[in-house]
């Protein structure tokens, strides 16, 4: 996890999110990793099609570097719709998948970011 | 695709029970499924071929059935339920129309090969001691049967002698703390032309076991990075091992001096199969990363062929037949 920052830190922030469900944004997991990954994040908070209040929290994928972001919006008028930033933000690299509950030492991976194999070329992306 | 099953190159068992025949000729993947959806509960746990040659797969299961497999006719011929202990097949093999079984509780059986019982009493039975990783037949003598796994110690059984096992390992000496090192074989492999067996184990050591000679320490040990070794293969000239580990690190290791002789990359998951080719320097691997690969292995190393099949794979059997690239014809 990198470029974190606290909600005190947000300047011209809204109000406390806590409490509200929000609902889940993922864009650009395309790849098969990709997929599982933003599946996994999307169950971390409950299911929840009432859309209540009107705040989102988006997962963004760019260059294997996911950006959270969480807003609320509203509808100024009928075509405007503006968002205000609540909430912590913070970007974060997969490591690795494991299959099972957490066992660093005696594990099974399902997928290992290893630096000097994977990271060599800029144009080969894995999430 | 099921006409051209005989020619496929390397068959792979996954987790949702589909067999999958991959031809690295034509570069291409099929499934084969004994009856419709793939499952979870029929995850495949272990393979074997079944006699006469490479035209019959056996493919062990979780829900503790064997179905036998034509790789002439390229369908599932049936199955055989083989009840007994707990937990899935740990090693699947056959010897003189017989067919062996292994799960994890511990218990052995051997059961009369005909398929047409859908199943029967067992004609032996072993209790080999709880936490079984791996059951090994011997090619060179198929009434020899390895068992290894987790603090249960390296045994050799003989099928047609007594009760008791032919070879009993100890556990190497106490550690440096004087602690008593723990005991987990993941996998096993019989040496050719000797009595000599080499295991991996969960504490990354690659140990060498000679039964002929009077100790039942290893001969040998060697260790190879910090995650658990999972799956092992001889190379062709056997004088080598190639270890796989939970991190998908592929190393080989010199068993005259133990030493390593280098690695492979290109995993990113846990290994979970590997086997070489007895006479073409060719590696065969799979993991749960989804991929089957084949290595290389000398002049030059490096990746032969990557095949992306979708679902997590368990065991893989690689053809040994000589004639890769001749191919016949389609008509």
């Amino acid at each position: 996890m990198s470029s974190v920052r606290l909600r005190k830190e947000i300047k011209r922030r809204g109000k406390d999110p806590i409490g509200h469900i929000p609902e889940i944004i993922l864009n650009n997991f395309t790849t098969r990793l990709g997929h599982s990954v933003g599946c996994m994040f999307a169950f971390l908070f409950p299911h929840n099609l009432q859309f209540i209040r009107r705040e989102v929290a988006t997962f963004h994928n760019q260059r294997d570097c996911i950006f959270f972001r969480l807003h609320r919006y509203i509808f100024k008028s009928e075509k405007k719709g503006g968002i205000q930033e609540l909430g912590p933000r913070f970007t974060i690299k997969l490591r690795s998948l494991q299959k099972g509950t957490f066992d660093s030492k005696y594990g099974d991976y399902e997928w290992v970011h290893k630096l000097w194999e994977m990271d060599i070329s800029r144009r080969k992306l894995h999430i | 695709a099921a006409a051209g099953a005989r020619w496929n190159h390397v068959w792979v068992g996954t987790e949702t029970g589909i067999l999958k025949g991959v031809n690295l000729q034509r570069k291409q993947a099929a499934n084969f499924t004994a009856a419709g959806q793939p499952r979870r509960e029929e995850a495949v746990s272990a393979l074997c071929w079944g006699a006469g040659g490479e035209t019959q797969i056996l493919v062990g299961c979780a829900d503790r059935t064997v179905r036998y497999f034509s790789t002439e006719e390229g369908r599932f011929q049936g199955q055989k339920h083989c009840p007994g202990g707990e937990g899935t097949f740990r090693g699947l093999a056959q010897v003189d129309g017989t067919l062996i079984t292994c799960v994890e509780s511990g218990i052995v059986r051997v059961w009369r090969d005909n398929d047409k019982e859908a199943s029967s009493d067992p004609l032996l039975e072993l209790s080999v001691g709880p936490g079984v990783c791996r059951m090994r037949q011997d090619p060179a003598h198929p009434h020899l049967i390895a068992t290894g796994g987790k603090e249960n110690a390296l045994k050799v059984w003989d099928l047609q002698g007594s009760e008791e096992p032919v070879f009993r390992a100890k556990n190497v000496r106490n550690d440096w703390l004087d602690l008593r090192v723990p005991i987990w074989d993941q996998d096993i492999q019989f040496l050719p032309e000797s009595q000599k067996l080499v295991t991996c184990t969960g504490y990354h050591q690659v140990r060498v076991y000679d039964p002929a000679s009077p100790q039942r320490r290893p001969v040998l040990e060697a260790t190879y990075g910090e995650y658990p070794l999972t799956a092992m293969t001889l190379t062709p000239g056997a004088n080598s091992v190639i270890v796989g580990n939970t991190h998908g690190q592929l190393a080989e290791i010199d068993l005259r001096q133990g030493r390593l002789l280098g690695c492979l990359k290109g995993l990113a998951g846990s290994v979970r199969g590997l086997q070489c080719h007895p006479s073409k320097p060719l590696l065969a691997s799979c993991g749960l990363d989804r991929v089957l690969r084949v290595h290389r292995i000398r002049n030059p190393r490096g990746l032969e062929h990557k095949v992306y099949l979708k679902s997590q794979l368990n065991c893989l059997l690689l053809s040994g037949r000589d004639n890769w690239e001749d191919e016949p014809q389609e008509p």
